[in-house]
């Protein structure tokens, strides 16, 4: 069994859809190198909620803020007031009492193969790894996505997870597009499709492409083989972009198209990598392209490099205990979150997993634990920026959700207690405003399509 | 240039000679179980009794002579007043490959099993290396004592297990060949070629020429076409059918579990463990009634494959509400690594407490199946598991609540002796504290 897990996790790190803002009706271009603007649109449409005040609760905002015995006012999908116990809510509202209560933005999980990767785990729903060349710039992890993967309707329910990111697998260097995903059921992936995300190209370091492809007698075998690999890219890709800046015709290129986006910071990178000297290759790597990796994910050894990290302006994307699994794996710790923190770059708690992401809050407890006994002292509402603001903007929709600011989507999660606390489960919560988990509702309760008519469906899960 | 295979023997040299320094270091200053007492505690016991305030534990001669309130203290004895921080029993592991593996995707250091002409005879207590380091780093997270579980290589058998200690000296086993290990679900009928029938027909049929050797020995013939058990391995289970000997079977969905019941039929004495049991609590009563005790995931609540369909963290509960004797441990997932995980995962029965419609544990419930449950489920209730008097002085003193995932332990002992609190991980957390090199590169910050 856990060998399958890891020759998973292995090739867990995708990147998904589409990179480009969601636009009109695609306007047709001319010439063969013409892209239609936004091919697989997101259908996402916000479920009518109505308007709803929390009053009595710990709120913190997700951007490091905090305010006891407070009040928050969502209203139209948004979040329209939020502040002290004197913040005026109107009348004929729904209003629940916080009172010994959290109010949290909704969990962000920058990592995740949901859909892709879906529950049950057989070899039919197997889509997460195109591992059939090391270079697979050309796919996108949207098109992989189950919508009925029950571990949607768990994260939702048990993680209190409003958002994510669906990254192809990690067997490739270039693994494809991710997409960002609201966590609301829906019939089809674009249904679910974040409005409006930018798409993130999935990298990946190390160990999985080297070893998937040198298995069969292919490059890469070594991680200089996978560096070359690398760089020839880049450069194809390079060509094609200037060509494509410079409006000259050529073939389209699905590949190419992705890493020309990236190239014009268009589409954010997300590196599946362990190794701190690893990822200094790939930092240097991206000057020399001229891209910028938004984010490592794993990154087991972030602490070892943190300070270049923050430098770089690049988000660490980790999780709270995992370790020597495998050999690049070997040197994980559980400090490794609060010592990127502490040395100012972005810290990102994430999953990687259909369980895990069912309890990122405790994640994230157990790198504040380990933090604190080494003398990193950091609040707990400075460490929700770990699974809010810092994820929403590595995923680049920080404008629109990730923190409690007036304005934004009203994703929004009701604790029953602290929510570092082992002991705490989310009791409401909202998408947009509208209300999609009640744990004193059984019918507040996603039931996927696979598993409706089967034992245990809409159980307490 | 040196010839790669001249590079790996230079590096096994060198590996073999760090190893055996380390243990010359620990053998060479043996610790001394303490006699020793712990006051002013937040106690628990372990035995499912919920924790107590200004608790004391004594330990002498390493064992536990007596835990609970309005202790005296003998005199002369060395106390340690634990100012209201919490006390529990030594964890226990109740699935795990802990010793056995150090990275599991490096083939050369993982012994969790093996494609070998032998599979039931195949012993787990030799191989554990009491120095692997997920054995310190589980130690250092309260982790005192281990199920050690081999995994199928060829067959439905995967071999013999252990219970061991985590202590940081070279002996390791609190009992060998604790019990024998079968998969009977999805997996085995992997491991059987194919299908569930043939997975129970082999079982049948090995146990029975087991039953074989068991009658004459000397004219068991392993090498005939028709045995499907050598020699060695029709003798690992004559233990097993006559019930001296645990099996510990690996099933998950209610009818697998339904099936391993009724095993009894054939075979009365099999003394019977449910490992996985992820549908369990759909026949919870039936278990409970056959007197099988469980080691479950907890957390499992994803229908992850067809025979876990009903899966849910409410099982563990109801389970117990239905009077089954369960324990908690690693299943499918970093069973050489990830020990520490059950704190989390007993916290997590407590937290189903506030889920309207959930079944969870009291706290003191949840404690049980990570500490005295899985003792029992391996017939060492009366030796580990729990701060009853007469068991082992392993104690942890925690600097929170146990189950919270902030906290961890101050102070390990294991049979009374105090154990280091330090790691390689720890060891790296102190030489990377700050970002940069210094007057020197890191390498030389040890």
């Amino acid at each position: 069994m856990r060998l399958i897990l890891i020759a998973a996790l292995l090739a867990s790190a995708a990147t998904p859809a589409g990179a480009k803002k969601d636009r009109e009706a695609p306007a047709p271009t001319q010439g063969s190198s013409a892209e239609p603007e936004n091919p697989y649109p997101s259908t996402y449409k916000a479920y009518p909620g109505v308007a709803t005040a929390i009053r009595g609760a710990t709120i913190f905002d997700g951007e490091g803020g905090r305010i006891d015995n407070g009040v928050i006012f969502l209203s139209d999908g948004k979040v329209t007031a939020i502040g002290g116990p004197d913040t005026p809510i109107p009348a004929d509202i729904a209003l629940f009492d916080g009172t010994g209560k959290y109010v949290t933005p909704g969990v962000i999980d920058i990592h995740s193969h949901l859909g892709d990767y879906p529950s049950p785990s057989v070899d039919a729903l197997s889509d997460g790894n195109e591992a059939t060349s090391p270079v697979t710039a050309h796919v996108w992890a949207e098109h992989s996505i189950w919508p009925q993967d029950a571990g949607f309707g768990r994260a939702l329910a048990n993680g209190g997870v409003t958002s994510l990111q669906i990254l192809p697998g990690s067997a490739n260097l270039f693994g494809g597009r991710s997409v960002t995903l609201k966590n609301v059921p829906a019939r089809t992936m674009q249904g679910m499709k974040f409005p409006g995300a930018p798409y993130g190209l999935k990298m990946a370091c190390g160990e999985n492409p080297k070893r998937v492809y040198g298995s069969k007698g292919r490059e890469p075998s070594t991680r200089m083989g996978n560096m070359a690999v690398n760089r020839q890219t880049w450069i194809k890709a390079r060509e094609y972009q200037k060509k494509r800046a410079a409006g000259k015709d050529q073939t389209r290129d699905l590949g190419m198209e992705t890493l020309a986006d990236v190239l014009e910071g268009k589409i954010l990178v997300h590196n599946h990598c362990y190794r701190a000297d690893e990822m200094a290759n790939v930092i240097d790597m991206s000057k020399e392209f001229g891209y910028k990796v938004t984010a490592f994910h794993h990154a087991v050894e972030a602490y070892k490099i943190a300070d270049l990290l923050r430098d770089n302006g690049i988000c660490a994307a980790l999780w709270g205990d995992w370790y020597g699994f495998k050999m690049e794996a070997y040197d994980g710790i559980k400090e490794n979150i609060p010592l990127v923190h502490r040395a100012g770059a972005c810290t990102i708690v994430h999953s990687d997993d259909e369980n895990g992401i069912q309890r990122l809050n405790q994640e994230a407890a157990k790198a504040l634990g380990a933090g604190r006994r080494m003398g990193i002292d950091i609040a707990d509402e400075v460490a929700w920026t770990w699974l809010a603001i810092n994820p929403a903007r590595a995923m680049g929709i920080a404008d629109q959700t990730g923190s409690l600011k007036v304005g934004k989507m009203a994703d929004v999660v009701l604790w029953n207690g602290n929510p570092f606390s082992t002991y705490t489960r989310p009791e409401k919560v909202w998408i947009d405003g509208a209300l999609l988990y009640d744990s004193a509702n059984p019918k507040l309760r996603p039931v996927s399509d696979f598993e409706l008519g089967q034992i245990g469906a809409g159980d307490v899960k | 240039m040196m010839k790669a295979s001249n590079i790996r023997s230079l590096r096994a040299k060198s590996r073999s000679a760090r190893a055996a320094f380390a243990a010359l270091a620990l053998l060479s200053t043996p610790a001394l179980a303490q006699s020793l007492a712990i006051t002013g505690a937040t106690l628990a016991i372990g035995d499912g009794s919920e924790p107590i305030r200004n608790g004391t534990v004594l330990i002498s001669a390493g064992k536990v002579t007596a835990a609970g309130a309005g202790i005296a203290i003998p005199p002369g004895i060395k106390a340690i007043d634990a100012g209201g921080k919490w006390v529990t029993p030594g964890l226990v592991s109740g699935y795990s490959r802990v010793g056995l593996v150090e990275v599991p995707a490096v083939n050369e250091t993982n012994d969790a099993s093996a494609r070998s002409p032998f599979s039931a005879a195949i012993d787990v207590a030799p191989a554990i290396n009491p120095l692997a380091n997920p054995i310190a780093i589980s130690r250092t997270a309260g982790i005192t004592r281990a199920v050690v579980v081999p995994s199928t290589g060829i067959g439905i058998f995967a071999g013999q297990g252990a219970v061991v200690d985590l202590g940081a000296d070279m002996n390791a086993i609190t009992r060998a060949r604790a019990f024998q290990y079968v998969e009977l679900g999805e997996e085995g009928a992997k491991d059987a070629g194919g299908s569930r029938p043939a997975a129970i027909l082999t079982f049948k049929t090995m146990l029975r020429e087991a039953q074989d050797y068991a009658r004459a020995p000397a004219s068991y013939d392993g090498r005939s076409k028709d045995a499907l058990l050598n020699r060695v391995d029709a003798q690992a289970l004559v233990p097993v059918v006559t019930g001296a000997m645990p099996l510990m079977v690996h099933v998950e969905s209610a009818r697998d579990i339904v099936t391993v019941l009724s095993l009894r039929q054939d075979f009365p004495a099999l003394k019977l463990i449910i490992a996985g049991a992820a549908e369990g609590w759909m026949v919870a009563p039936q278990i409970a009634a056959a007197k099988v005790p469980v080691i479950a995931g907890g957390l499992d609540d994803l229908p992850s494959s067809f025979e876990k369909l009903a899966a849910t963290q409410s099982n563990v509960g109801r389970m117990v509400k239905a009077g089954v004797i369960v324990s908690m441990g690693l299943m499918d997932r970093d069973e050489g690594l990830q020990l520490r995980l059950a704190t989390q995962q007993a916290g997590n029965m407590v937290a189903l407490n506030k889920v309207p419609g959930a079944t969870g544990l009291s706290w003191g419930q949840a404690l049980r199946t990570i500490s005295s449950a899985p003792a029992e489920a391996m017939g060492l209730g009366d030796r580990i598991g729990s701060l009853k008097p007469g068991r082992a002085g392993d104690v942890v003193l925690w600097d929170g609540d146990p189950l919270e995932m902030t906290s961890a332990p101050i102070a390990v002992w294991i049979d009374g002796v105090p154990q280091p609190i330090d790691n390689r991980q720890t060891k790296l957390r102190d030489r990377y504290a700050t970002p940069g090199e210094g007057a020197l590169p890191k390498a030389y910050e040890w």
